[in-house]
């Protein structure tokens, strides 16, 4: 049971992120009104989509190293379950850009953006779908998340900090920076961000057993 | 053939896929085809559009003339022959010659689709230097990118399909990214950013390069 404890740590600390994420009492600012606890949910899964993108650039390097397709199998995973949690945090950002911006879908460039990083690494899935042949399916589709993970960067970091946008952290509007949070949503955004990655890497973990018990023919 | 000198190789490669063009001219005159049928049906459906249509018109036409005429540069190539230029080249050398070659195609074909549009949708551009300049960048920005996809789909079976499905979302950002600064071209307006929207598209062009030149030797081990 001892290396278990991170999933019991998961489940307590997701559950008091969902129970005092919509029961703390946050300062009401213009028209964010009750929005803002959006946060508790919307920033957590970036940090688990970039988590998960990583953890699958790391294993596509260490594949091209090596070509054992042990590593492919845990990048495409990762690959596969970052784009799950990149829809998530597109699906909540629109939730709260629908009531604080006046438009789900506004011409934005963050979230154009974020579209876009998501809709690449949606390419990775279909490419990696059309090859048959396993090696050269690993083989290929490292090349292309190498590629993928170079744009997002770009896309994500650096276009939208450069450009005007209505998101927090771009050119013109302030960020969530741990000044201008408010102490009582600290105390629940710090936990979720803990919890959420916790659960993705536990996704990731089950994803990835699956996968070997698939191709247990091969790894013997 | 003096097999020692990488940058003599690369040459040699670039100077075979010319002639290879200039003897068949299949790819030139389809693609030229491409280009005339793509902004004549524009014309027919629209007449002239304004400034921002054709501006995204434009830019629509470019990407699919740079799909269509860089997938062309892999397709040509059996396998037969790809395993005789790997005995002999370094694949660096190889994708490097790919590289120069499609540039000097996208160059040419942009150049071509400009004419093309300004014959057949009007000219609405006020600045006309800046917007060539614009083309040419963008051409080769396209082909760049569309070079590597290239590899990766002819490494696929020669799958075009799958050549739009990744270059598509890969590409957006670049021709975002042009779009936006070849707008000053139409209107005299003050953009703020614009140096900053250049110097972004020529690292966005040099890290493509160097990811191709990295990348691309992983990819021929077959």
């Amino acid at each position: 049971m001892a290396r278990h404890w991170w999933k019991a740590l998961a489940i307590l600390l997701l559950l008091y992120v969902i129970i005092a994420g919509f029961t703390v009492k946050i300062p009401i600012i213009g028209t964010n009104g009750q929005s803002s606890r959006g946060l508790f949910f919307h920033v957590p899964m970036w940090i688990c989509m970039y988590t998960m993108f990583t953890v699958s650039i790391i294993y596509s390097l260490l594949f091209l190293s090596k070509y054992d397709l042990k590593k492919d199998v845990i990048a495409s995973s990762a690959a596969g379950v970052g784009t799950f949690f990149g829809v998530l945090g597109f699906a909540t950002g629109t939730l709260w850009a629908t009531y604080t911006w006046g438009g789900t879908l506004t011409d934005d460039p963050k979230q154009m953006c974020t579209a876009i990083a998501i809709l690449i690494y949606m390419a990775y899935l279909v490419l990696r779908m059309s090859i048959h042949d396993i090696d050269k399916r690993a083989r290929i589709s490292a090349v292309f998340n190498i590629f993928a993970f170079a744009l997002l960067i770009p896309l994500t970091y650096i276009i939208p900090r450069m450009v005007d946008s209505l998101h927090p952290g771009s050119a013109t509007t302030p960020g969530f920076a741990s000044k201008d949070t408010d102490g009582g949503m600290k105390m629940v955004l710090y936990p979720a961000f803990i919890g959420w990655t916790l659960l993705s890497v536990w996704i990731f973990s089950l994803v990835v057993r699956y996968k070997k018990l698939q191709l247990k023919n091969i790894f013997k | 053939m003096k097999k020692s000198n990488p940058i003599h190789q690369t040459l040699t490669l670039v100077k075979k896929d010319l002639t290879l063009e200039l003897r068949q001219q299949y790819a030139f005159y389809g693609v030229l085809l491409y280009i005339v049928s793509t902004v004549f049906v524009i014309n027919l459906m629209m007449g002239r559009p304004d400034d921002k249509v054709w501006n995204a018109l434009f830019w629509v036409i470019q990407l699919f003339v740079a799909v269509n005429a860089i997938a062309k540069s892999f397709m040509q190539e059996s396998r037969g022959r790809l395993l005789y230029f790997y005995s002999l080249v370094h694949p660096r050398c190889f994708i490097a010659a790919k590289l120069i070659y499609n540039v000097i195609l996208m160059t040419l074909m942009s150049l071509i689709a400009l004419i093309c549009s300004i014959a057949f949708l009007g000219n609405p551009i006020v600045n006309a230097l800046y917007f060539i300049g614009m083309v040419l960048l963008g051409g080769i920005s396209l082909s760049l990118l569309f070079t590597m996809l290239a590899a990766i789909a002819a490494q696929a079976n020669h799958n075009a399909a799958l050549m739009a499905v990744m270059g598509f979302p890969l590409i957006m950002p670049v021709l975002m990214l042009l779009a936006n600064i070849s707008l000053s071209a139409f209107v005299m307006v003050y953009q703020p950013g614009l140096p900053k929207m250049f110097l972004l598209l020529g690292g966005m062009d040099i890290l493509v390069i160097a990811l191709t030149m990295i990348l691309f030797p992983f990819l021929w081990k077959d």
